[in-house]
């Protein structure tokens, strides 16, 4: 290739390297995204050939539908859970942050769940949760709170903090990470500065630590809303959506609107509906901190 | 004042503890369970009659297929890696290093589709795999892992802004070919976004559940994950059985995690910082 000249070789490379690249994003991600939006105004089954056209019908469904649009109100536990999630990780990154014996193992312990299979995490806490053989209830016998004991999974009040708990034991480590690689990125000689000011511990932590954990506690929200809305595989494992559908999620209802009942339309109006949602949690929140910025 | 460190300092080994018996709690129960005999009583937390009863591992090994499920996810993973490295570096090359009209609409293409999530279009993608005639293959989750999860291109598009293109104009003047420059500088430095690339895609793959219940339902083409599911699901409530199949599980996680964890970190910490 050596004796073609260079302006031929940009051209070459361009095409060859990055011909299937596109072409792959093409197929599964902008094809899909936009035959969503299309299939979203019909009532497609999935197989028939016919596509009736409903206009706005699907998104009337959705929105009208208590059955559909309800299941909202189960994520909202994931949401609330998701919100102590970080606070949680940023107090532990700033602790791991500060001179500590032994803060490599706490580091590594807090986050190894984050590691572990879904499923098998999933199926431990199912045994976590059980009411008879359970060890959260054994653990409440051990230190006399009989009272507390009860079907975390059944009941219908508390399944989704059940299993939105999950989602805490797995990926606070994560963001604890996160927030732990961004406070090692603040400059030391400002917490010097500071010190040197008189600033006490607490006032450092305020107007020093936080305002630079900014952009990052501003991923990670986006991170947990969007994880919020798009939880699925906690109650498609543990409970199937039960006990009657409390813990049925709008993601869950999606995937069985499209591949148990066929009905494509309506599904596809519900992903876009679920997209719509993740983009305006985005623009919402690059708008807050760009206002916060100026 | 020393006074007063002492109690934040006993404050934060208690914080941490606390922590780490958080995490472990679970963990202990499946471990102490899963060596137990069906008939050594309800109480989750006692210790079983001996940690060399292995009834339990060879039952799971026996009839969940486990084997079998490791070496199909082995085989994804590593198909899935190289051909993430290979199409993310040469889409990191092309944009990186090349010139040309359009290109900020390509880096844009690539940049908005890591915010779309991939679950949420799996209504159509179901029926372009289908049409692939690859459905019920190992190809449907490969292709699903390279084609349409895009994240590699921003971690190698991130990196390659750092080396320096001088490397590149002095390989030319030694008359090196541009496919030359890309395999012997580029490829190579970018060594560390593919050290990142693999620990989060391996660990992604290894959990994901969703592609392979869709996409492979036949029983020779079980995963991990596919298999502790169907596994606990004909298996309701032994659950000395399934903690075995648990442990099972997350054994070889555990043990690369504990050996790579200085890798798996920066890894980690260098991966979540787009937006």
């Amino acid at each position: 290739m050596s004796h073609i000249s260079y302006p031929l070789q940009r051209k070459l490379i361009l095409i060859s390297f990055l011909l299937i690249p596109l072409a792959l994003l093409a197929i599964f991600t902008y094809y899909p995204a936009m035959r969503l939006v299309y299939l979203s105004f019909t009532s497609w089954d999935g197989i028939s050939p016919v596509k009736e056209w409903l206009g706005l019908g699907n998104y009337i469904e959705i929105f009208t539908n208590p059955d559909l649009f309800g299941v909202f109100l189960h994520q909202i536990p994931y949401v609330l859970i998701g919100i102590i999630q970080n606070i949680v990780a940023i107090v532990f990154a700033v602790i791991l942050n500060s001179k500590l014996r032994g803060r490599n193992f706490f580091r590594v312990m807090l986050f190894l769940p984050f590691i572990m299979n879904a499923v098998a995490v999933a199926f431990m806490f199912q045994y976590v949760f059980d009411t008879t053989n359970g060890s959260l209830n054994g653990l409440l016998g051990l230190v006399g709170l009989e009272s507390w004991q009860q079907s975390w999974l059944g009941n219908a009040s508390l399944v989704n903090y059940a299993l939105a708990s999950i989602g805490f034991w797995r990926f606070m480590g994560y963001n604890m990470v996160i927030y732990l690689g961004a406070l090692q990125s603040i400059p030391g000689d400002m917490y010097e500065a500071a010190r040197i000011d008189g600033a006490s511990r607490f006032q450092m932590l305020w107007s020093l630590t936080i305002p630079n954990l900014t952009p990052i506690i501003s991923l990670n929200m986006f991170l947990t809303f969007s994880g919020a809305l798009a939880v699925f595989d906690l109650p498609f494992v543990l409970t199937k959506g039960g006990p009657a559908g409390a813990s049925e999620t709008f993601l869950f209802k999606t995937i069985e609107t499209a591949f148990q009942f066929n009905n494509y339309g309506l599904a596809s109006a519900m992903s876009v509906v679920l997209l719509l949602f993740t983009a305006i949690i985005l623009v919402v929140q690059n708008l807050v901190i760009n206002r916060k910025g100026d | 004042m020393n006074r007063k460190f002492d109690i934040v300092h006993m404050l934060k080994y208690v914080i941490l503890i606390a922590g780490t018996c958080t995490v472990l709690f679970p963990l202990y129960v499946v471990f102490v369970n899963a060596f137990k005999k069906e008939d050594e009583g309800s109480n989750p937390f006692s210790l079983p009659a001996s940690f060399l009863n292995f009834e339990n591992f060879a039952n799971v090994i026996d009839r969940a297929d486990i084997m079998h499920a490791f070496l199909n996810t082995f085989l994804i993973i590593i198909i899935a890696l190289l051909g993430n490295i290979i199409l993310g570096t040469m889409v990191a090359y092309a944009v990186g290093r090349i010139q040309f009209g359009g290109k900020m609409l390509v880096i844009g293409a690539f940049l908005i589709a890591t915010i779309i999530p991939t679950i949420t279009t799996q209504v159509v993608t179901f029926s372009i795999i289908q049409a692939m005639g690859i459905y019920n293959t190992l190809y449907a989750p490969i292709l699903l892992f390279v084609g349409a999860d895009v994240i590699q291109i921003y971690i190698y598009l991130q990196f390659i802004k750092n080396i320096p293109y001088e490397l590149d104009e002095s390989a030319m003047m030694d008359g090196a070919s541009l496919l030359r420059i890309y395999r012997s500088i580029i490829l190579p430095l970018l060594g560390p976004a593919t050290a990142t690339l693999i620990i989060l895609k391996t660990i992604n793959i290894y959990n994901e559940l969703y592609i392979p219940f869709l996409y492979m339902p036949k029983q020779d083409l079980v995963v991990v994950s596919t298999a502790i599911m169907r596994f606990a699901g004909n298996n309701q409530a032994q659950w000395t059985n399934i903690c075995a199949a648990i442990l099972i599980i997350m054994i070889p996680t555990i043990l690369l995690y504990l050996f790579l964890q200085k890798y798996i970190f920066s890894g980690v910490t260098s991966g979540a910082v787009k937006g």
